[in-house]
Order: C-alpha cells, then structure tokens, then sequence
C-alpha cells in the first residue's frame, strides 16, 4: 500500500479542486457533480458489502429507492424539513437491509445475486402499488431546498456543498469502520467464514449487520439523491440502476473506498460521453468502454493504481531484497 | 376444472422456454462459475436473424437451423474473442464483460432492426388443438414440444458422445482434463456455442408469443435466472425442471389470485423462489456447496 501520507495528499489536493468547483462551473455541471457524490456514496455502500465483505448484491437500488421514498413521503405527507429526513432515510434502510440480511445469511453467491435482485424488480412494483403515499407511478414532486443560515449560494450551489459535505463524512466513517477490528472481521468473513468463524468472529450479526450499514449508506444517497433531483418516481430505480451500481464498484475497484469516486465518475458521465459519440446506439459505445476497461484494468480504477504504486515502491526499494503481498 | 388445465399446460409451454434459458445459463454456469447475463441478448439476436432470413425467403424450417448453425458459431466466437482475454479475472470482472455484451447486443439489434415490435411467424397451425372440451394453443405444444426434443438432443449429446464427456470433464476438473489432452479452452467454447444454440431456440420459440423487439429476453431472462435457482445451479436437469414449475406457478397466480393479477405477478413467483431457497440454499435439486476447511 501506498504511504498513508500519499493517500492524504491526494485526498486533500482533490477536496481543494471539489471546494473551488462551484464558482467555476455552470449550475447544470454542478448538478452532475452532485449525482457523482450521491453516486459515490451508494457505491462506498455497496463496496462494503460486496467488496469487503464478498456478498453480491444486484439490489442495492432497492434501498436506494426506499431512501429516496423515505424523504419524499416525509418532505410531501408530513412537511418535514429535509435536513432530518436524510438522518431518518439512512436510519430505515439500516433496520430493512439488517433485516433482509437474516434471511440472505443462507445464501451464498448467486443465490444471494437472484434474492437481491428479486428485491430490485420488487420494489418498483411496490411503490406503484401503495399509490396513496407514493403518489403512483406519477411519483412525488418535491422543492430544491434554499440554503440555510442566509449563505449567499443557490440552491445548486448549497446541494453540491451537502452533498459533498456528507460524502467526505461517509468516507472517513468508512474507512476508520474498515480499518479497525471490525473492518478486519467484515474482510475476514470475505476471504475464510470458517476460519474467521473459529476466531471467534459472530459471522452471522458481522454480516447482516454489515449489510444493514451497506443499505444505510446507499440509502442516504437515494434520500440526498431524492432532494436534489427534487422528483421521486418508481421507474427511476428500476434494475437498471441496480446493475449500475455493481458496474461501478467493478470499474472504480472492488475493496477500496476511493473506488467509490472513480466508479461514480464512471457512471456518470461515460453514459453522456457516449451519447455524444453515437446517438443512434449510444448504449453500444457504452458497452465497448465497459469491456474496454475491464480488459485494461480487470482491477478496476483504484485496483490498477495501487498496483501501480506497489511496483514503483518495490522498485524505489529494490536493493533490500523483495518483500511486500499481492495487491490485495 | 378445464381452466385450470389449460393454464397448467400453458404454463408449461412458457415455463420449457424459461428452463431452456436456465439450462443455457446452468451450461456455462458449470463450466465457468459465471452467469452469462448477456443470454438473452444473445437469443434475441439470434431470433432478429431467423427473421431476416425468414423475410429473405427461406422456408421456417431452413432458416430455423440455419439460425441454429449462425447461433451455434457466434457463441463460440463469442466466448473466443470477448471472455477469453478476462478468463483468469476475478468473476465479477467478467460479470462486467457480460454486461457490456448485453447493452451492446441490445443497442445493436434496436439499431438495425428498430424498436418497433415485429410479428415473429411460429411454425404451427394457428388453430387450438381439442382435447374434449378444452382447447390447446397449438403452438403452446409445439414450443413444449421443440424444447423437450432440444433437451432430450442434449442429453444424449452429454451423455453418450465423446465430445460430451470431455466437455463434462473439462467443467468438473479442467487440471486433470488438460493433462488427459483434453483441451480445455475450447470446451468452453463450444459450451458458449451450445448455449447460445439453446437460447436462439427458446427465442424462435418465445417470439412469436411476445412479438419480436430488442427487450423481449429481458424478462425472461430474469424468469430464467429464477428457474435456474430454484432447480439449483449445479443441475441441468433441475434448470428445466424449475422453469416448469415457475411457469406454472406464474400462471396460475397470475389466473387465480385476483389482487395480483399481471401487474405483481413477478413479484409474487420471486417471493415464493426466495422462500424455496431459505429452506434449501442450494436450490431443490443442487448439490450443497461443500467447504474445505
């Protein structure tokens, strides 16, 4: 691995550039960088679970959705001020992924993959059938929110800088979560449940309960998601989006929280770009830049960088004889 | 009573189609651990191509096994020049591939052929078939029927045939095959073939039931995805078989549970699977994951 003080540097270089961003850019791009951070978000979410933890899950728009329902039932029935529905968004997807845990503790691989994905199909039939809360497959029109405390930004300004704000949050809650006892117990079920099982590891309330704080991350995103785009509708979170989310934890790397970033640059902007190129078959050029960047980097992003620091430390310290593990 | 026979075997007919997938899946599945998402992009690619032949002339037989033959080659080609530069990738990479081959697949086929809906003719008479005071769509037993000829063609095909057997050895053990001069690459490959082979027929089959368009497979390759779990994906047999029972159970809720009705017709049929597969992890007729420790 790379020198922590590296990592620091690169980290705090980045939240600079993220910090001048909203005086440069155009309010349409600003919003984009938004959908980036809340896109990172549910990717760091998802990583927790697949990546460290090595459950796969094609589901995560599920609590996606139910994050951004949450809010907007919230904002739209009760007139609660969106600032506590995003506490209370991620604190309903904690107790339904902990519970959809349990029951997915005895299913491993694919048949963990088909029980969460028949949770995505699911829930955007739900939603449509509880129409009088959930507005239908009309959805929930809601309002951008002002910024408090008499900032003198607009709203696409104060949502970059909520947005943002709760990302550099989730990622140092992540990785001092990973770093810890309980990262290395959620990393060893991954590689070895029984051996980490006779260490003395609870394999099962590690992993529904790592499951439930994966679902509660992606499903602040889906509320943050909810106040920006400031529209809600069943459609919007159908497989699909679930499927996006694995593709980018895979493109950013799987097993590193700044994967979460790539991965979310990824899917946000590679589907506009393709768009530009082609507009008759945009989705073919996005599929040649997928398998393009799987053949490249079949790592991912943050997977091939620290490969690639690895080597070049090696190399600074080739004459003390070669030490240091594989990559992972 | 008549009803509930006529929706049982149609639910069969709907339900062969779905274990013709399943089996598609399980094939590569066994071979490769990999769930091949881009199944039913490649089923309905090959059943665009039926119907470009078809529309050139041919007979409905003539371009059925022709598009069997171009299927068959393109699968193999497939696995050739895509899966194989990522062969030794961590699964969910080639997941990824998979993926990227569907959405590329999907667009093509909506570029070329458009997304209107196309009828898709089906090789049967379009007149029911009567059985005392019921009434069978006859291409609902000719589809049941084509499959089941399919799977039989495929049993004897693995069961009896020496390609078969490498092919079986190659995905139980690939180290000890390679060293008995089996090579091992292009049993893979010739599974891809076969598989994609299963699916253009299941898509000729399904077609003309749900017209032709770029996203007909979606669906069903979810319920494909659904019946291989079920039967576990560790059994062939069990693929098909638990694309029977998921077609019955989804025509049969679909039919007598009234609140349902179409809208959560899947929700329901994945309920049930999921409620299947706490009591049996493996699926109802999977081999038990067995850990070394």
């Amino acid at each position: 691995m790379p020198p922590r003080s590296w990592t620091f540097t690169v980290a705090g270089l980045g939240l600079i550039v993220a910090l001048a961003l909203p005086f440069t850019l155009s309010n349409f791009r600003l919003f984009q960088f938004s959908q980036v951070y809340i896109y990172a978000m549910a990717l760091l979410g998802l990583n927790i679970l697949t990546g460290y933890n090595g459950q796969i899950s094609l589901g995560h728009g599920a609590f996606y959705a139910v994050g951004a329902y949450t809010t907007a039932v919230m904002m739209d029935q009760w007139n609660v001020p969106y600032g506590w529905t995003i506490p209370a968004a991620g604190l309903v997807c904690l107790v339904v992924g902990f519970l959809f845990g349990i029951p997915a503790l005895r299913l491993e691989g694919l048949y963990l993959a088909l029980a969460t994905f028949a949770l995505a199909l699911a829930v955007p039939q739900i939603l449509k059938y509880f129409e009088h809360w959930t507005g239908g497959s009309q959805g929930i029109v809601l309002s951008k929110p002002k910024a408090p405390w008499g900032l003198k930004l607009n709203p696409d300004q104060w949502l970059y800088f909520l947005c943002l704000g709760l990302l550099v949050l989730s990622f140092i809650l992540a990785s001092n979560l990973l770093r810890g006892r309980t990262g290395r117990a959620i990393v060893a079920i991954r590689d070895n449940p029984i051996a980490a099982q006779s260490m003395g590891v609870n394999t099962a309330l590690y992993k529904s309960l790592t499951f439930g704080v994966s679902a509660a991350y992606t499903g602040v995103a889906g509320a943050l998601s909810a106040v920006t785009v400031a529209y809600v509708a069943p459609d919007s979170f159908d497989v699909f989006r679930s499927i996006t989310f694995l593709v980018g934890i895979v493109i950013g790397g799987l097993a590193s929280v700044s994967g979460a970033i790539f991965g979310a640059l990824f899917i946000q902007f590679v589907p506009n770009w393709a768009l530009d190129i082609s507009k008759a078959a945009p989705w073919a050029i996005y599929g040649v830049f997928l398998i393009g960047f799987m053949y490249a980097m079949p790592r991912g992003i943050a997977g091939t960088i620290r490969l690639a620091a690895v080597r070049w430390l090696r190399r600074r310290a080739e004459p003390r004889g070669s030490s240091g593990g594989s990559p992972r | 009573m008549d009803t509930l026979i006529q929706q049982i075997v149609s639910g069969l007919a709907t339900g062969g189609i779905y274990g013709s997938v399943a089996l598609a899946l399980v094939m590569i599945y066994q071979a490769t651990e990999v769930v091949n998402y881009a199944q039913g992009e490649m089923a309905m690619f090959s059943t665009y191509l039926a119907w470009t032949l078809i529309n050139a002339g041919l007979p409905y037989w003539v371009a059925f096994f022709a598009t069997l033959a171009i299927a068959f080659v393109g699968g193999l080609l497939l696995e050739r020049i895509l899966i194989r530069p990522v062969e030794n990738a961590p699964v969910l990479t080639i997941v990824i591939v998979c993926i990227g081959l569907l959405v590329i697949l999907n667009s093509v086929a909506g570029w070329v052929y458009s997304y209107i809906q196309k009828p898709f003719p089906s090789p049967f008479p379009s007149k029911p078939i009567q059985v005392g005071n019921i009434y069978f769509g006859a291409h609902d037993i000719g589809a049941l029927g084509v499959t089941l000829v399919v799977l039989a063609c495929l049993y004897v095909f693995f069961r009896f045939t020496t390609l078969g057997l490498a092919m079986r050895a190659a995905a139980q053990n690939p180290v000890s095959s390679r060293l008995c001069g089996i090579r091992v690459g292009w049993m893979l490959a010739v599974g891809w073939g076969l598989a994609a082979l299963v699916g253009a027929v299941a898509g000729m089959m399904v077609a003309p039931i749900v017209f032709l368009d770029p996203n007909m497979m979606a669906g069903i390759l979810i319920y494909a995805f659904a019946s291989a779990t079920l039967g576990g994906f560790t059994s062939p047999g069990g693929a098909v078989l638990g694309g029977l029972i998921v077609g019955v159970i989804e025509n049969l809720v679909g039919t007598y549970v009234k609140f349902i009705g179409t809208e959560l017709k899947l929700t329901v049929a994945l309920a049930l699977i999921l409620i299947v597969l706490v009591f049996r992890p493996s699926g109802l007729f999977g081999r038990p994951v067995v850990h070394r420790v």
